[in-house]
């Protein structure tokens, strides 16, 4: 079960909240396209004797790709590795991309599930996040899409907005019940460095909402998918059953993935490594046959406190008994040992031999993780 | 021993003492050009960075004049109110000493509590206008402070540049011409002056000590008077830039002497050295046995490194015979040593020497002074932490120490420090001006006051123009009590504090503010309390934590998320626990930063 994850870093404008790698010289797509495939050639043995399972195209705005540019990227990625004929393929996709033409055309390419980066279905908030499409806009293109025959549909949302009310969320939330879509990501704004919000907030320009009104949000959505038979998965991911994201699951199951284009991480067990944050950088070395990425090898004390980073993030939990095979059975005991408080405060459960975050566990998750990690300087 | 001439130099810290020294060492060919560091005199480097001098040194020099033949000790003093009693030993074994004014600043607080010693010790004082090369030097203002301040005539002060070595032939003139040669008597017993010791790993300690009287040769069997110690004396010799071993050492001279002692606590500043057959009559006047006024807790944060840390402070002690620690448990930091300093500076030195050559991190607790108690059975107690007081049913009165400060500054600031000091319970003794626009005030306060916050503030309220000094004057009876901190009900030793009764309400809201601050939110709240006995005078809360969460793993960089978590346990780990309460090592020092 491997994944494929590539990052086109165009965007038309920047939104407030993001501080991913992009870039806005969309001009520079074909050149973009070539190195990717470039890419693949050069780390075409690097998931070597792996099916490839997901693709998944992420951005920066990977809709602002042409339906013949997204086929040649995926023509090379099946010439080049072992793709499963089934392969969940993903593309993020902004609704104002989204119009009948350019969806018919990405309809008729192997992509078969959508992403589609709401965020809001008010228009005010999406003013504030500097979003180019409006709420209507937002609710004709799943429509559209569904219309194309596409069923496999995700939706972005934004909590914890500032100036944002449980009115406000729970009319987004019953918005997309009323899409009835089969995936929601819905994400609490945070304020990250580089950003527009961040700045602003530093600058008392926006308030960030309290962290009563956080915690008010996270219920009402808590509650939301347990009413619309959303299975809360992920700390920030809800679906149907059969509707999970396959590649996103795959981060937290410690599979293997390789990431192509500027800023994109790649796994494969033994090591981490991620591409220059840089589109000329990216390009050029590319160009030269070289690869513009830095790496770190996984110490055991890194691989244990992933492993409890990523298992812990999906209703699985840690699964003990993997946990007991990987790092052994005195371990397993110390880790027992270590969580027995937040079991005692309902912070964790156990169930099935496995370790999992309780709902008010959730929004403590990174309190609780950090706890029961070891040290990498640790004994 | 007619062309011998010792002195020392006074100077306050930044005035250029130790480039000027370097000055004097390359014209007198001591000291080649390419040994040049940058301030020789200084070797630790923590002294450096900080261009104090904290263990005081000496050398030797040659110099030729009028065809003569003279030997120069320059013998250096540390430069801060902390080593106070160890520049006075310096002082008493020089005839002479150059006090270097910086031409820019002019004189300093610091400056004339040292020459005033000198002045005592009759020295002869060889004034000296440093920084002469600097454009905003201003000399002639400079010069009427120091002809206020010594009566000495204008031409006698030497204008001088260590960078430019203006002025240097015409100091090591004045050296000779004006300073007394030293006037021992050559037939009597031998009376020599320690002044300094070093420890060295492979010699052992080596005092530092100048012949009042008599005359001292290799292997000859001494005695330390005050210790009662009797040596052998292994080596003796000069103080070159490397000591240099010598048959004899005769009335006058300065020189080293190493006789395999190992610890410093053997070596005592000001003590005197004599022979065991035919010993000199008196010890030299002034010797005493220096206490540690400034006390604090000292613990290993790591617990594990409770024995590592024993180690270090016994090595520390090794060279720094005025530090002193013995074994403390706290309840709050388990085990660790409580430690005396002279003040507050060698407070700081020890935790960085700690830091840098012993690698131990450590957590220090709120300094206090020595106090005695008085108990109602009419026994005498010296307290050096506030959890050793007796109960205080069993109290009958307490004593603090005092202090005679002495502030200069410009008179624009002489409002808000006064208000400073009455503040922290001084008594105004006297103020003058010594020029339109230069204040001198003294006043008579409790020790306990400048141990909290007074340096800072006095620095922000002046800023920066008053320079600042004390003396220990004794002890005086205080109305004192005990303030404890309460974590969640739980009391905290670490953090409670004797305090003046008036202070007390102020002090406990003050600090439970400051607690908030510096706790940070935890799974629970967590109440933070100040009590007088059983009273709550003061009461804060820092909130539970309800949201900590990454939403987002961008793109499977998992790397990021891990090396934040990993972070965030990291800062944990240097925290205490303290009940259910994880509490920083900052915390500990919470009261020194009080606004």
């Amino acid at each position: 079960m491997s994944g494929i994850y590539i990052h086109i870093p165009f965007c038309r404008t920047r939104c407030h909240y993001c501080d991913f790698y992009t870039t806005t010289q969309i001009k520079r797509k074909p050149e973009l396209v070539d190195a990717l495939i470039k890419e693949m050639e050069l780390r075409q043995l690097w998931l070597e004797g792996e099916t490839i399972k997901t693709i998944y195209f992420g951005g920066g705005t990977p809709s602002l790709l042409s339906a013949d540019e997204v086929s040649m990227i995926l023509d090379a990625a099946n010439n080049l590795f072992r793709l499963d004929s089934k392969s969940e393929i993903t593309i993020e996709a902004n609704p104002d991309d989204l119009s009948t033409k350019q969806i018919r055309l990405l309809a008729n390419t192997p992509v078969n599930r959508f992403s589609i980066g709401i965020q809001s279905f008010h228009n005010h908030q999406l003013q504030l996040m500097n979003r180019r499409h409006t709420a209507q806009e937002a609710v004709d293109s799943v429509k559209r899409v569904q219309d194309a025959g596409i069923h496999n549909i995700s939706v972005d949302l934004i909590y914890g907005l500032p100036e944002s009310n449980r009115t406000l969320w729970n009319q987004n939330l019953e918005q997309v019940s009323a899409l009835n879509v089969k995936h929601l990501s819905a994400y609490h704004l945070t304020y990250e460095k580089g950003t527009v919000f961040e700045v602003k907030s530093r600058q008392g320009k926006i308030f960030p909402c309290s962290e009563e009104e956080s915690i008010l949000q996270f219920k009402a959505l808590v509650n939301w998918a347990k009413e619309q038979d959303f299975i809360h998965y992920e700390i920030s991911n809800f679906g149907k059953k059969g509707f999970f994201s396959q590649h996103n699951t795959n981060y937290w199951m410690q599979q293997k993935y390789i990431g192509l284009g500027p800023s994109a991480h790649s796994y494969n067990i033994e090591t981490r490594s991620w591409n220059v944050s840089n589109l000329s950088v990216y390009v050029n070395t590319i160009q030269k046959g070289e690869l513009p990425q830095e790496s770190e090898t996984l110490s055991e004390k890194n691989k244990y406190n992933e492993f409890l980073i990523t298992s812990l993030r999906t209703r699985w939990g840690i699964k003990l008994d993997v946990f007991e095979r990987l790092f052994g059975s005195e371990e397993k005991e110390r880790l027992i040992q270590k969580a027995a408080p937040y079991i005692k405060q309902e912070k964790l459960y156990l169930k099935d031999n496995s370790m999992i975050l309780t709902d008010e566990g959730v929004f403590l998750s990174d309190l609780v993780l950090s706890e029961l990690m070891v040290l990498p300087d640790e004994d | 021993m007619e062309n011998i001439r010792n002195f020392c130099i006074i100077a306050h810290i930044d005035h250029g003492k130790s480039t000027l020294a370097d000055r004097l060492l390359q014209v007198t060919n001591t000291i080649s050009e390419r040994d040049l560091q940058a301030q020789v005199l200084d070797d630790m480097d923590l002294e450096r960075e900080r261009g104090i001098t904290i263990k005081s040194h000496a050398i030797q020099m040659d110099y030729e004049w009028n065809n003569q033949k003279y030997v120069l000790n320059l013998i250096d003093t540390p430069g801060h109110v902390d080593f106070s009693y160890e520049v006075s030993r310096s002082i008493a074994a020089c005839e002479g000493a150059l006090l270097i004014i910086d031409a820019t600043q002019g004189i300093q607080a610091q400056t004339i509590s040292n020459l005033y010693l000198a002045i005592e010790h009759n020295l002869e004082i060889i004034p000296i206008l440093n920084k002469m090369d600097l454009p905003n030097a201003m000399p002639e203002e400079v010069k009427d402070q120091i002809i206020e301040l010594i009566g000495c005539d204008e031409s006698d002060i030497i204008e001088a540049s260590g960078k430019t070595g203006q002025g240097v032939p015409e100091i090591l003139e004045a050296i000779i011409k004006k300073i007394p040669a030293p006037s021992g008597e050559k037939d009597a017993p031998l009376q020599a002056l320690i002044f300094d010791s070093v420890f060295n790993s492979f010699r052992g300690i080596i005092a530092y000590f100048k012949v009042n009287h008599g005359e001292i040769r290799k292997g000859d069997l001494v005695k330390f008077v005050n210790t009662g110690k009797e040596y052998n004396a292994d080596e003796v010799g000069v103080l070159r830039l490397k000591p240099e071993p010598r048959e004899i050492l005769r009335t006058g001279d300065v020189g080293y002497i190493i006789s395999g002692i190992k610890t410093s606590k053997e070596v005592k500043v000001g003590d005197t050295i004599t022979h065991v057959k035919n010993p000199c009559t008196r010890a030299v006047a002034g010797f005493e046995d220096v206490k540690p006024m400034v006390f604090a807790g000292v613990y290993p944060v790591d617990a594990d490194q409770y024995e590592d840390l024993r180690a270090s402070l016994e090595k520390l002690q090794l060279n720094d015979a005025s530090l002193t620690f013995e074994p403390e448990s706290s309840l709050a930091l388990g085990f660790g040593f409580r430690c005396g300093f002279l003040g507050l500076l060698h407070m700081e030195i020890v935790q960085e020497r700690l830091d840098r050559e012993f690698d131990m991190n450590v957590i220090t607790t709120v300094p206090n002074v020595s106090f005695t108690c008085y108990t109602k059975k009419g026994e005498k107690i010296e307290v050096h932490n506030p959890s050793g007081l007796p109960k205080e049913n069993l109290i009958d009165y307490i004593e603090e120490p005092y202090i005679k400060a002495q502030i200069i500054t410009v008179a624009d600031y002489i409002g808000p420090i006064m208000k400073l000091c009455i503040d922290k319970r001084g008594e105004l003794q006297s103020q003058v001006y010594t020029s339109s626009n230069r204040v001198e005030v003294s006043f008579e306060m409790p020790l306990s006051e400048i141990v909290f916050d007074f340096y800072d503030k006095l620095k922000s309220i002046s800023k920066g123009y008053a320079s600042f000094d004390y003396y220990r004057t004794g002890f005086k009876r205080a109305k004192l009590i005990k303030l404890d901190i309460l974590l969640n009900g739980e009391s905290v030793d670490a953090l409670s504090a004797l305090i003046h009764v008036d202070h007390a309400y102020e002090f406990g809201r003050k600090i439970c503010e400051k607690l908030k601050e510096l706790i940070p939110r935890q799974q629970f709240d967590i109440a933070i309390q100040a009590a007088i006995g059983a009273k709550i005078i003061a009461r804060e809360t820092v909130k539970a934590v309800r949201k900590d969460v990454t939403a987002k793993c961008y793109g499977g960089d998992i790397t990021r998320k891990r090396k934040l978590l990993e972070k965030q346990k990291k800062g944990k780990k240097r925290m205490r626990q303290i009940g259910n309460v994880e509490v920083p090592q900052k915390a500990f020092l919470a009261v020194l930063k009080l606004d």
